[in-house]
């Protein structure tokens, strides 16, 4: 296999290392995938309507059983039985995880070991596509950025399915999910792997793909289908930014691998339309995926499939493809601040949009949902202000506690779940009413999802503290120290957008940590409000989903130690900053006007003071007014009214997105195109030129004699009439064309 | 004297093809096959005068297989006409199917 | 070429056998007797093999008169004998007269795209000095400048047509055989 490299003349230092074995990597999880996929062919031939595997009966949370048996729906309910091959897919499924991750390990140490390296490691696998002016060759690239995210990926996969194992047990589909469950990492890892945009791109949509295979895995309910088309769908709008952000890279530079395009970039006028636009595009593409306004409103009803996958997929990987996407284009967005300005603006609104939505959730996976997307924007609003390392820091360090508090609530889901099952009830298991106390049948599960609510709050010394403060701290700084601050958002100053948005990231910091406290009282705390013979059967998860968590856990606590900032003088300061220079240095200077902004420790100080307040009046003003034994289960909870009824319904931006633009649609595709020009216009032509007169009119028809097609048929026998004289004709006529042709030339 | 050659080896051509669409007898037919030939003939012996004895030689050629498919075509007139009765060409459609 | 330096002796019986030839194919192609038509058809080669020997291809001239109307033609007018179709009334005429307004259209158009095509020009290289054959049948006799390309470069074509020859031969006794009884139903 070749290799190519932009600056350093001779072979790649990482070749004939175990970085060679860079293939190997996507290509475990694909053997997963087909090796869980053939599995579930086996039983894929003996379904029916009834098929199990993609049936949970009616309820609208579905959930895995457990060995108790029986349906949680009532008796009607087939008698549930795990898939004949489980024990081997829980093999496989985890088996590649965690052999991609050892692999992983093993490239990370060789780089480490290098010390420096200062150009990626590109492998070319073979010639893609040449066309015209375009080359692209299918190749893999290796540095720093791309390393982060493959250890993030393989390790917090691997512990997503090691969970899973316990958490989809007794599912019928059970290889079936953990094939597509490879099929994603795979994908994931091709995305991030890929040396140019294309090849991003596939990993783009093939996440895409297996997000949709995912979130409908229990597609019998209409519910969870109609929440994967629409995961789908919404994302193929952004997809549509992404491809003209494409062409016109290709246009504008004729390069669309990154070392090319980042060479190039240079001939782009700074500031300019051509890379603005380009900019823009790439951001909208990263709205659809990462869930940003106006494309977030698939991720909440993402919700709909198995906890592990929205962990996974709605939290620690597929959405953070975004962020990524911007970092890897880091050399074009820091030639584009008024493209960074808006990201930023767009990230911080989203951030405390979707906190204040949160505020009112009941189920406690729409909650972690929307603190997604909060998140999020927090990324977005490092990555846009030329903070790379601050926002794919969030990024890690979310992936940590964002899937600990997805399987940790899990856990919680599988406990009510099995408890309701025992009883027969339809309750809803995952609505936060219906829980309380949990921290006396739950208390592992309680523990660590402190220790992710406190990171995510932003409490030091947990994970979340380090990259929030260090995003909002650079937003703060970039505020007077950078090409945006220096630049104009549709006129508006851009030190004004940037100290705007640290204000909205405080407010949305606050809001985190009260409705994440929220979510902890109401689930964990004040009195259990699951039902008398229920709470027997409330008891902690098997230890093959509690081990992960408490892998997780550890992470959440020691996560943010990997940056430190350099006021706070313990520890490894700065190290992914140092990791992750090669990559986005010399972008965050140009971003940042050159040289990079300075603090001087006392406004570092003040800045960590203010996120810590920020944090512990946020947890603290949540556990003064929200009172847990005022709460009633959901079958009884009184409706809400006033500003907390907008909130609960989202402020109803689904259904302003029905109306405008969904409703439309369908309505001129029933209407005009379906009723005027199919039946109306088609189907008589049709029935005019095949209808024949012995045939039913269909009322309104005009009967003929199909006469265009007798004729035609007619026609056509006259030429085989067998006769000399017809053949004869025919062949002098043909002659007079041929000859024809030629006088004509 | 090329052009000339030429002329009249168009016209003949023109009246055997006429003939061939035209009539119905078949050893009429062939004849004007036959004459279509005889007018080729004017041709490379007219092109022969000018570019070299080539011409000469496939005029020989052409009548030796001229009389070869005359043969041949005359006997399965006859044998046709056995079976018929007839050489009226609108009426034979062996050829159907 | 042009006519000037060409005696008008040979000019004029150019022309004359040309519009002999003409003019008997034209009566050959709408004579209703089949008889007539051969003979007529006879007359058009006669004037053809003139047309030969004025094109200084003497032996093709002949070759034409002995094989073409005097073994072909023959054989036709012995078939025609043969199968007793000399009278008028048997077959009648052509096709009606649509056809044959459509079958002088289609002549027309043949006849103009076959004028568009002479005009095409065939490089001035290729053409062999004037009077190139005459003097070669002065000089070699008649046959030669004919025989010499015939057996050496065409010796294959020779060859090869001979065996098509063989298999005419073959084919017309097999398909004009009698086949017994069953022939005559």
């Amino acid at each position: 296999m070749l290799l190519q490299h932009a600056a350093t003349a001779g072979a790649h230092p990482l070749e004939g290392t175990v970085a060679s074995y860079l293939w190997l990597l996507p290509l475990l999880p694909l053997l997963g995938f087909v090796l869980n996929g053939l599995l579930s062919l086996t039983s894929a031939f003996h379904l029916g309507p009834d098929d199990p595997s993609a049936d949970h009966g009616t309820g609208s949370h579905p959930v895995a059983h457990d060995e108790t048996g029986g349906g949680a729906h009532g008796d009607d309910h087939h008698a549930v039985q795990r898939h004949r091959y489980a024990g081997l897919v829980s093999l496989i499924g985890p088996g590649v995880l965690i052999a991609a991750f050892g692999l992983a390990l093993a490239i990370f140490l060789a780089m480490r070991g290098l010390g420096e390296m200062h150009a990626p490691f590109v492998q070319r696998y073979f010639s893609w596509m040449t066309v015209g002016d375009l080359v692209l060759d299918a190749s893999f690239q290796l540095d720093q950025l791309s390393m982060v995210m493959v250890l993030i990926i393989t390790g917090v996969g691997a512990l997503i399915h090691l969970f899973s194992v316990g958490y989809m047990r007794d599912d019928p589909g059970y290889p079936r999910y953990f094939a597509y469950l490879n099929l994603f990492v795979f994908f994931m890892l091709v995305l991030v792997l890929g040396a140019n945009y294309p090849i991003l791109f596939i990993g783009w949509e093939g996440v895409g793909l297996c997000s949709y295979l995912l979130i409908g895995f229990w597609f019998s309910e209409k519910a969870n289908a109609d929440a994967g088309k629409k995961a789908f769908i919404v994302n193929r709008i952004g997809d549509f930014g992404f491809l003209i952000a494409m062409f016109m890279l290709f246009a504008n530079l004729g390069r669309l691998d990154f070392l090319g395009v980042n060479a190039t970039a240079g001939q782009l006028q700074f500031g300019g339309v051509v890379v603005t636009a380009i900019c823009l595009f790439i951001f909208l593409g990263c709205a659809g995926k990462s869930a940003q306004i106006p494309l977030y409103v698939w991720l909440p009803d993402a919700m709909a499939g198995p906890t592990p996958v929205s962990a996974l997929i709605h939290a620690a990987t597929m959405v953070t493809a975004g962020v990524y996407l911007i970092a890897r284009s880091n050399v074009l967005f820091s030639m584009a601040p008024a493209a960074g300005l808006t990201v930023v603006l767009i990230g911080g609104l989203t951030a405390v949009f979707a906190a204040s939505i949160g505020l009112k959730q009941w189920d406690i996976k729409k909650v972690l949902a929307y603190s997604t997307v909060s998140q999020l924007g927090y990324m977005f609003v490092g990555v846009g202000s030329g903070a790379y390392v601050a926002g794919v820091f969030h990024l890690m360090t979310h992936a940590f506690f964002k899937a600990l508090l997805f399987l940790g609530s899990g856990s919680v889901i599988y406990a009510m779940h099995a408890a309701y099952h025992a009883t027969h009830s339809h309750e809803d298991a995952q609505d936060m009413r219906n829980m309380g106390g949990m921290k006396k049948y739950m208390p592992v599960t309680w523990v660590l999802m402190w220790a992710a609510t406190l990171a995510i709050a932003g409490v030091p010394p947990f994970a979340g503290f380090f990259s929030k403060d260090e995003i909002l701290g650079s937003v703060f700084l970039r505020a007077s120290h950078s090409t945006l601050a220096d630049a104009h958002w549709l006129g508006i100053p851009g030190s004004y957008i940037l100290y705007l948005v640290y204000v909205i990231g405080l407010a949305a910091a606050f809001m985190t940590a009260v409705y994440m406290t929220r979510m902890m009282i109401y689930t964990f705390h004040g009195p259990n409000r699951t039902g008398e013979k229920e709470r027997e059967h409330l008891r902690e998860a098997p230890w093959i989903m509690t081990g992960p968590l408490v892998v997780l856990g550890v992470l959440s606590v020691i996560g943010g130690w990997f940056n430190i900032p350099a006021a706070l003088p313990v520890g490894p300061i700065g190290a992914l900053d140092r990791w992750l220079e090669p990559v986005v240095g010399e972008s965050a200077l140009r971003a940042a006007g050159g040289t990079l902004p300075e603090a001087t420790h006392s406004l570092e100080y003040s800045l960590i003071a203010v996120a810590i307040v920020i944090a512990l009046a946020g947890i603290g003003f949540a556990f003064a007014r929200l009172k847990p034994q005022r709460l009633l289960p959901k079958a009884q909870a009184p409706a809400e009214h006033g500003f907390g009824r907008v909130l609960e319904n989202k402020y109803y931006v689904d259904e302003a997105y029905d109306a405008a633009v969904v409703q439309p649609v369908v309505d001129v595709s029933r209407g005009l195109l379906w009723r005027g020009i199919d039946v109306g216009v088609i189907d008589r032509l049709t029935r005019l030129i095949v209808q024949s007169k012995d045939d039913d009119a269909a009322p309104g028809a005009v009967p003929m004699g199909g006469w265009v097609t007798r004729a035609v048929g007619y026609l056509g026998s006259q030429l085989q009439s067998g006769r000399v004289g017809t053949y004869a004709w025919v062949l002098v006529v043909g002659v007079l064309f041929v000859l024809g042709a030629f006088s004509f030339r | 004297m090329l052009a000339e050659s030429l002329f009249f080896s168009a016209v003949l051509f023109t009246i055997g093809v006429v003939g061939v669409l035209t009539r119905r007898n078949a050893i009429i037919v062939f004849m004007c096959v036959e004459l279509m030939l005889n007018a080729v003939n004017l041709t490379f012996v007219a092109f022969a005068r000018v570019y070299g004895v080539a011409g000469q030689v496939f005029v020989f050629f052409v009548m030796t297989v001229a009389a070869a498919e005359a043969a041949v075509g005359l006997a399965i007139i006859i044998a046709l006409f056995r079976h018929k009765q007839t050489v009226d060409l609108s009426n034979i459609n062996l050829l159907k199917g | 070429m042009s006519h000037g330096e060409l005696p008008l002796f040979y000019v004029f019986h150019f022309y004359l056998f040309g519009i002999i030839a003409i003019a008997s194919a034209l009566a050959f192609v709408t004579r209703k007797s089949p008889v007539a038509a051969v003979l007529w058809l006879v007359n058009t080669m006669f004037s053809l093999a003139a047309l030969y020997v004025l094109l200084d291809a003497q032996f093709i001239g002949v070759i034409q008169v002995l094989v073409y109307a005097g073994a072909i033609m023959v054989v036709f007018l012995f078939v025609i004998m043969l199968l007793n179709l000399g009278h008028v009334s048997e077959i009648a005429d052509a096709r009606g007269m649509g056809w044959k307004l459509a079958a002088g259209l289609v002549g027309l158009a043949l006849l103009a795209q076959v004028f568009a095509l002479t005009r095409a020009q065939v490089p001035e290289a290729l053409a062999l000095p004037y009077g190139t054959i005459a003097q070669q049948v002065a000089a070699q006799g008649v046959i030669a400048p004919l025989a010499g390309p015939l057996f050496n470069e065409y010796l294959l074509a020779f060859e090869v047509t001979s065996v098509l020859l063989l298999a005419a031969v073959v084919g017309a006794v097999v398909l004009g055989k009698r086949r017994g009884r069953a022939d005559a139903r």
